[in-house]
């Protein structure tokens, strides 16, 4: 075999990384303890982080790319996928974290954007995930080259109402794409400004064509069965980990409730005595100008 | 009618699924999580995923004996990336949990190195006319083979698909591709 007839980067390998993640659990990290902490509690992947969201949220402040000592630090101390956030549109992030060996990048508006446009993903190797509340915006990533979506959700907060909003509606479009005739999925394409192969090919699969994960507000091994049983392919846990009383307990019992989201009997035994879940933010508290979610279009 | 099943614990469930429809469709194929249903099924699918969350999943969800129990009364095992890493006899490096020891390979994890380096290749497969196109991500790597293990295709100087009587291990993702021809060997199998 001539290494020359090898082929990287390609759509097949980038979504197929994503699909090696689905009926996971990952997690958000800032240190290399944590990470290990992560991966034993059987974490697929983990997000390597300066500060976790609801950190981020505090702290204010222009959000940028985590310190690559901290990502090389993370990537060294565990064997699973090591994910990191470059901030919207910002390109030069992103081949940054490639440079660095993660294994995909979050275009993630957690961060602050710098661009009013998002990061051209075809152009690289590795794979990207991205945010999304609608069809309209999951397949404006996806025309761009994200390889997995995930619902943007209200990140920092603990609330996972936003995370149903967003997984309700991307499913609840698809599902009215259902036997509508070529014209109709036309007009569709067109209001909410979408490729309009995708979105034949949405109607066709009744799905999205990649991954789609639940974010943004995830707290409790309920709120994580909640979004798989909406039928979220996995889930992203953020700050619900290591914000919470007893980080162990609630990192296994979050990956325990995902693989078991329809056993209710399994999920309320793996729910007793976590120690207090975050504490976190009504997300309908939050004034509209510091709303995460609708950074990006 | 022969009922497959594939392990559901994490990863790509849905595409193997598809596959085996894909190959047979005469076939029964069911997702495989509780207790119970291994020793109900004729072939068991170990997929891609993380080794480190199955393995641990395969505990708590307490199939691990009769996952073992199957494969060594000689029930057909198609175990896929994760899924070969799984059945080794050992993990070279680091380790971070224990193989079932069921098949006599020793397997390096992420041998190739991250996501950058996963790759698309042309592979001669023993048994098949022309070359197969695999699907390696963040892929495993046979790197010793006991005297009852039949190498398979070769990447280089490494072992990428292997057989030892019932058990057939891959680096790669047949399910990921419209090619079915490692499948309908995994399937014929079911036949010895």
């Amino acid at each position: 075999m001539e290494l020359e007839n090898l082929r990287f980067g390609t759509e097949l390998l980038k979504r197929g990384f994503a699909k090696m993640q689905k009926g996971g659990v990952i997690m958000d990290v800032t240190t290399p303890e944590q990470a290990v902490i992560a991966e034993e509690a059987g974490a697929v992947a983990v997000m390597a982080l300066h500060a976790v969201p609801a950190d981020i949220r505090k702290m204010g402040g222009v959000a940028r790319m985590a310190d690559p000592a901290i990502i090389e630090s993370i990537i060294g101390a565990v064997s699973i996928p090591v994910m990191a956030k470059a901030r919207i549109g910002h390109f030069v992030e992103a081949q940054i974290l490639e440079a660095l060996g993660v294994d995909m990048v979050d275009e993630s508006e957690v961060l602050t954007p710098a661009d009013e446009f998002h990061i051209e993903k075809t152009k690289f190797t590795i794979p990207f995930v991205c945010g999304a509340r609608n069809l309209g915006e999951a397949c404006r990533r996806i025309k761009e080259g994200a390889s997995m979506i995930r619902t943007k959700g209200e990140a920092g907060t603990g609330d996972v109402s936003q995370a149903v909003l967003h997984m309700r509606m991307i499913q609840g479009q698809i599902r009215s794409l259902k036997g509508l005739d070529d014209l109709q999925l036309m007009e569709v394409a067109r209001d909410i400004e979408a490729d309009v192969e995708l979105v034949r090919e949405c109607a066709r699969m009744q799905r999205l064509p990649v991954v789609n994960f639940a974010a943004g507000g995830v707290a409790t091994p309920a709120d994580a069965a909640l979004m798989m049983q909406l039928g979220a392919d996995g889930v992203f846990v953020g700050s619900g980990i290591f914000k919470s009383e007893n980080p162990q307990a609630m990192a296994r019992a979050i990956v325990d409730a995902v693989h078991h989201y329809d056993d209710a009997a399994l999920l309320a035994r793996v729910s007793k005595g976590l120690g207090a879940a975050m504490k976190g933010l009504d997300a309908a508290s939050i004034p509209e100008s510091e709303a995460l979610q609708t950074r990006g279009w | 009618m022969t009922r497959i099943g594939v392990l559901a614990l994490q990863g790509d469930v849905s595409e193997h699924i598809l596959a085996l429809q894909r190959s047979a469709p005469d076939l029964e194929v069911v997702a495989a999580r509780r207790p119970g249903q291994i020793e109900e099924c004729q072939a068991l699918v170990i997929p891609g995923g993380e080794s480190t969350t199955i393995r641990r999943q395969m505990d708590s969800s307490g199939i691990t004996a009769e996952l073992v129990a199957a494969a060594r009364s000689g029930m057909p095992v198609l175990a896929t990336c994760a899924g070969m890493v799984l059945i080794c006899r050992e993990i070279v490096g680091e380790v971070r949990f224990r193989p079932l020891g069921l098949m006599d390979i020793a397997v390096s994890r992420n041998a190739f190195g991250a996501q950058r380096e996963s790759f698309e290749a042309d592979l001669d497969f023993k048994g098949l006319d022309r070359p197969y196109r695999a699907v390696f991500i963040r892929a495993p790597l046979i790197v010793a083979a006991g005297p009852g293990v039949e190498v398979l295709a070769r990447l280089d100087e490494g072992v990428v698909a292997a057989r030892q009587k019932n058990l057939l291990a891959l680096a790669f993702h047949p399910e990921l591709t419209d090619d079915s021809r490692i499948h309908r060997i995994f399937l014929d199998m079911l036949e010895d």
